[in-house]
């Protein structure tokens, strides 16, 4: 098996050469051959919805696709999971057609897609407004009210140790796909925090429920809507008011978060092409409590996204009617 | 203090610096400091120590580092402005990507076509016809595995995606296996393909899975071509590599009558050489399609569909439950494919199945037939998809057993005092420091002890990689997160080795130890590595210590396996002499067995190093922190140049890992103890 490949005869040599010879016509024959098609074109009977991994929007998801395929001739609808950069880049060379909730974290992107090419157009208001900060416990704020503060969190750091963060307080950070200037944000205010990598959010609720649980104290990156804040109370930090711009370059950021109006967006095509299927999801319009109840339903009750949708709809016919396109 | 946890790895690293010099012992503290090569080591690590007491801290300077990620991110603009308009797109990448598309869709549609019962008819006509078909025991088995397979995998509800993995997993076997082969041909018949091909060969086999992702969504995008691409890149060396060796051992007196009877070059390879390799070649091939799964599997993360799209998607909502369930299906097509390739290659050697191609001819008939049948029967009483009261849901049943082992086991237990404090406590005691200690070492020195353990063991082209790969990683500016990576690799490392040779040795010596493991790591070994991090979230909730302990258990069963082998592989009339002298137990595994069995023993260093990292960098999506978080973050954000430069400093950290544990060439990857599948 080791031992030394024998010297090689002039024929083997000859073959290896025309396999090269051959390797090479072959990629020639690949490169000179036409052009390759690119993209697809979409109809209107098949609709593509990206959901990112967050549960509330995987309810605006699984609401839309019911009353799309059951109240309006959608043949199929589907749902494919990606991430918010992804979602923006497949809207952009149509592999699929809605965003229904962006969280405006993609700044070059929206540039990009939606100033420069033109491939993605705006489709209005989800809604729901949802903010991000920094939360703590109630029980702990009561107990500590400075830490409503960066400043008085900040000299609390040492509640907050873990065997992950050491000599600093543990900062349980957001998901890898969403939306944070916590790295920055520490590093620039100077907080004697390490940020805990949870990985997803389930893992971070779990986290937090364990320590809601055990009224341990805890900082996190959180947000609203979000089922789970109707079964823990969380306190808000105030971090520096936020300006518009005073993110940018993401690397100066010191203030905190905006209050942002989730957005729809969807691909050029399908916004002027798609029908009643596009309209509809353009007239898409809820609360955060209609999200939440939802959402709920999913993550907490463990029901399939379709069946949670699915009684929803049931139970809410006469929101739902007005989102239908009009005759 | 702080220095003390480098000093274990290094006793790992040095054990076989000391034990050539001492096959039968005494007065060995001497000897050893008449070796040069050991006053060499103790003077890097002394060197290393002493730094890090007195400096305190090691972190890369600023000025020394330069920006990768800026560039990176311009390209990644420039890409995605001119993806759809640019040549070397629509003239060559978007020709890979198209075809690769459409075969996937076709194959999909195939397998959809036959409907359930045509699939599974299918697999087990093709699984008895490769276990030598007839009435044979073997042949029956190898059925029945299959028949098996199918049904669960429809009973757990995973018919669906199942189909998607295996329409992707059809098309990259076939691709990579081309691939390989002609690869393998380069390699096989010319010197200098052999002297090119190698080393690329050689270096694939340590890069981490992960690796591969990212480069792949620059060019191809999220989706199915960048999922096949990286299957095919990562699975092809192995076929190619067998391929060659098969190629190159063939037997000379045979390939000399071949020739004397004036076969042309042509002929030579296509009657002599080809099918001498023939037994190589399919062992190429089992390696090959166990990669393709494991990598189609975690392609999921950059959208590929399937079995591994559940998996992904059931950790991210922590439903343990419904990731269990693909999880087995996966378990399950791996077992099928590497039983059913195994038969078919074991078939190779039997002059039993060397009988008529007549008989071929109608054995093959009856696969075409019999599926033909089955799926027009299926489509005849209307049941083309598995029927959906069929299916058993265990995600109820496992998610209940979850909560409980989360509530129960957690903390409070009597005396062991629970998973979740066991973790803690591992990362208080154990990573942190570790992670401190190479943290507070100055780079400098870090440099050089990499530097001298890597020429100790490879000389100094070794040597220089090593010291290169590190400069790589400091001047992108990751020197802290790297040490943070390299921390849980050496931690995951020891428990490893400590584990897995006291397995090892044990198996060795107890006969009905090892026949009880040898299924069980069997098993093991053909599993992605995307499948150990279920039960460890279960248990530990993700976090450095579930990374590490995932790893440990990836990483296992190669390092049993290879220390198993090789103490049981030494000369036996070495051991009998010992145990005529008087020799006890204890002494004759110190004295005669490890020292004898040594190069065993590192081949199972560095295979461990190797997988150990491999898993640990994926752990990042359950919340290993450091390197592996970033490659995610980059997957997920988009953000290539986060994600490119972690991916490339995981490149690094693996050659290095490898050019240090790296056992003497004359062993290396093509020892007959790397056996089987995912240890590459």
């Amino acid at each position: 098996m080791n031992s030394k490949p024998a010297k090689l005869s002039k024929r083997s040599r000859r073959i290896s050469t025309t396999l090269v010879a051959g390797a090479g016509v072959l990629g020639v024959v690949a490169l000179s051959g036409c052009a390759a098609e690119t993209g697809k074109t979409g109809g209107s009977d098949e609709v593509t919805i990206t959901v990112p991994s967050w549960v509330g929007a995987q309810a605006n998801a699984e609401v839309a696709k019911v009353i799309l395929e059951d109240e309006l001739d959608v043949k199929k609808v589907t749902l494919k999971t990606m991430d918010e950069p992804i979602a923006w880049d497949a809207l952009n060379n149509g592999k699929a057609d809605a965003i229904l909730e962006d969280w405006d974290g993609q700044p070059e992107k929206q540039k990009l897609y939606l100033d420069q090419k033109k491939s993605v157009v705006k489709g209005g208001d989800l809604g729901v407004t949802g903010h991000i900060g920094w939360f703590i416990p109630k029980y702990y704020a009561d107990a500590h009210p400075e830490a409503t503060t960066v400043e008085g969190l900040n000299k609390l750091a040492k509640d907050f140790k873990s065997s992950e963060s050491g000599d600093k307080g543990e900062f349980l950070g957001a998901a890898p796909s969403y939306t944070t200037y916590d790295e920055w944000l520490i590093k620039n205010n100077k907080l004697d925090f390490k940020i805990k990598e949870t990985g997803n959010e389930a893992a971070q609720i779990k986290e937090i429920q364990q320590k809601y649980k055990n009224k341990k104290p805890f900082v996190t990156y959180w947000w609203d809507p979000q089922w789970l804040n109707s079964d823990v109370e969380l306190v808000e930090v105030k971090l520096p008011e936020f300006k518009e711009g005073c993110n940018e370059p993401k690397e100066k950021t010191e203030c905190g978060y905006a209050k942002t109006p989730l957005q729809k967006y969807f691909n050029k095509d399908f916004a002027k092409d798609g029908g009643e299927a596009a309209e509809f999801l353009k007239n898409f319009k809820w609360t955060t409590e209609q999200q939440n109840e939802v959402a709920k339903w999913i993550a907490k009750d463990k029901m399939s996204g379709e069946d949670a949708a699915k009684k929803w709809v049931k139970e809410n016919k006469d929101v739902w009617e007005a989102w239908l396109p009009k005759k | 203090m702080s220095a003390a946890p480098t000093t274990p790895v290094l006793d790992k690293a040095d054990v076989p610096e000391k034990s050539p010099a001492v096959p039968q012992a005494p007065g060995t503290l001497a000897r050893l400091v008449a070796n040069p090569k050991v006053l060499l080591l103790i003077a890097a690590v002394l060197l290393a120590v002493v730094s890090a007491a007195v400096t305190g801290s090691g972190v890369w300077p600023g000025d020394l580092t330069f920006d990768l990620r800026a560039p990176l991110t311009d390209f990644n603009e420039w890409l995605v402005q001119n993806r759809d308009t640019h040549w070397i797109f629509l003239y060559f990448l978007l020709h890979i990507s198209n075809s690769a598309e459409a075969s996937v869709d076709a194959v999909g549609s195939l397998l959809t076509s036959l409907g359930f019962i045509g699939v599974t008819v299918l697999a087990v006509l093709l699984a008895w016809y490769a276990g030598g078909a007839g009435l044979r025991g073997r042949a029956l088995r190898t059925a029945g595995t299959a028949l098996v397979t199918f049904l669960v995998i429809g009973l757990l509800g995973m018919w669906e995606p199942a189909m998607e993995t295996l329409a992707l997993m059809v098309v990259c076997v076939v691709a990579s296996a081309v691939v390989g082969f002609v690869l393998g041909l380069l390699a096989g018949l010319s010197d200098r393909g052999e002297r090119f091909l190698r080393p690329v060969f050689d270096t694939m086999q340590v890069l981490p899975a992960f690796a591969y992702l990212l480069p792949l969504v620059l060019f191809f995008d999220v989706g199915v071509p960048a999922a096949f691409t990286a299957t095919v890149i990562y699975s092809a060396p192995p076929m190619a590599r067998l391929t060659s060796l098969g190629l190159r051992g063939g037997d000379a007196a045979a390939l000399e009558a071949s020739r004397s009877l004036g076969a042309t070059s042509w002929q030579q390879l296509l009657t002599a050489r080809i099918p001498l390799a023939r037994k190589q070649m399919f062992l190429g091939l089992n390696q090959t399609i166990m990669m393709c799964l494991s990598m189609a599997v975690l392609a999921s993360m950059i959208g590929a569909p399937g079995l591994g799209e559940e998996i992904f998607r059931a950790l991210s909502i922590l439903d343990i439950g419904q990731s269990l369930g693909a999880g087995i299906a996966i378990v399950l097509i791996a077992v099928w494919f590497d039983r059913t390739t195994a038969a078919a290659g074991d078939r190779l050697d039997d002059p039993d199945a060397r009988r008529g191609r007549g008989a071929t001819w109608i054995q093959g008939g009856v696969v075409v037939v019999g599926t033909a049948v089955a799926a027009v029967i299926g489509s005849a009483i209307g049941r083309v998809e598995w029927p959906d009261n069929w299916v058993v849901s265990i995600s109820e049943p496992v998610n209940t057993v979850t909560t409980w082992i989360e509530d129960e086991l957690g903390s409070g237990v009597p005396v062991i005092g629970g998973t979740l404090t066991l973790a803690s406590g591992f990362s208080n005691y154990v990573l942190n420091p570790m992670r401190d200690a190479l943290q507070a070492t100055p780079w400098w020195a870090i440099l050089v002890l990499g530097g001298v353990l890597a020429y100790l063991a490879g000389r100094w082209r070794a040597a220089l990689t090593t010291v290169l790969a590190l400069g790589l990683i400091g001047g992108m500016g990751l020197w802290t997160r790297s040490m943070d990576t390299l921390s849980q690799v050496l931690a995951g490392l020891l428990l490893t080795l400590v584990l897995g040779f006291a397995i090892g040795i044990l198996a060795a010596r107890v006969d009905w130890l090892d026949r009880v493991i040898r299924p069980v790591l069997d098993t093991m070994q053909t599993l992605p590595a995307f499948i150990y991090l279920i039960p460890m979230v279960a248990l530990f909730m993700g976090g450095r210590f579930a990374g590490v302990a995932a790893a440990v258990i990836y990483a296992l069963p190669a390092v049993v396996r290879i220390t198993n082998q090789g103490i049981r592989d030494i000369n036996p009339a070495a051991l009998e002499a010992a145990r005529s002298l008087g020799a006890t137990t204890g002494q004759q595994l110190r004295q005669v067995q490890i020292p004898l069995a040594r190069k065993a023993l590192q081949l199972a260093v560095n295979q461990g190093v190797v997988l150990v990292l491999s898993m640990v960098v994926i752990a990042g999506m359950i919340g290993g922190g450091a390197l592996g978080v970033d490659v995610v973050k980059g997957l997920a954000k988009g953000d290539l140049g986060l994600g490119m430069t972690a991916g490339v400093a995981i490149v690094c950290l693996g050659i290095l890992l490898d050019r240090i544990s790296q056992p003497g060439a004359d062993i290396k990857k093509d020892h007959p103890l790397v056996k089987k599948g995912f240890q590459f």
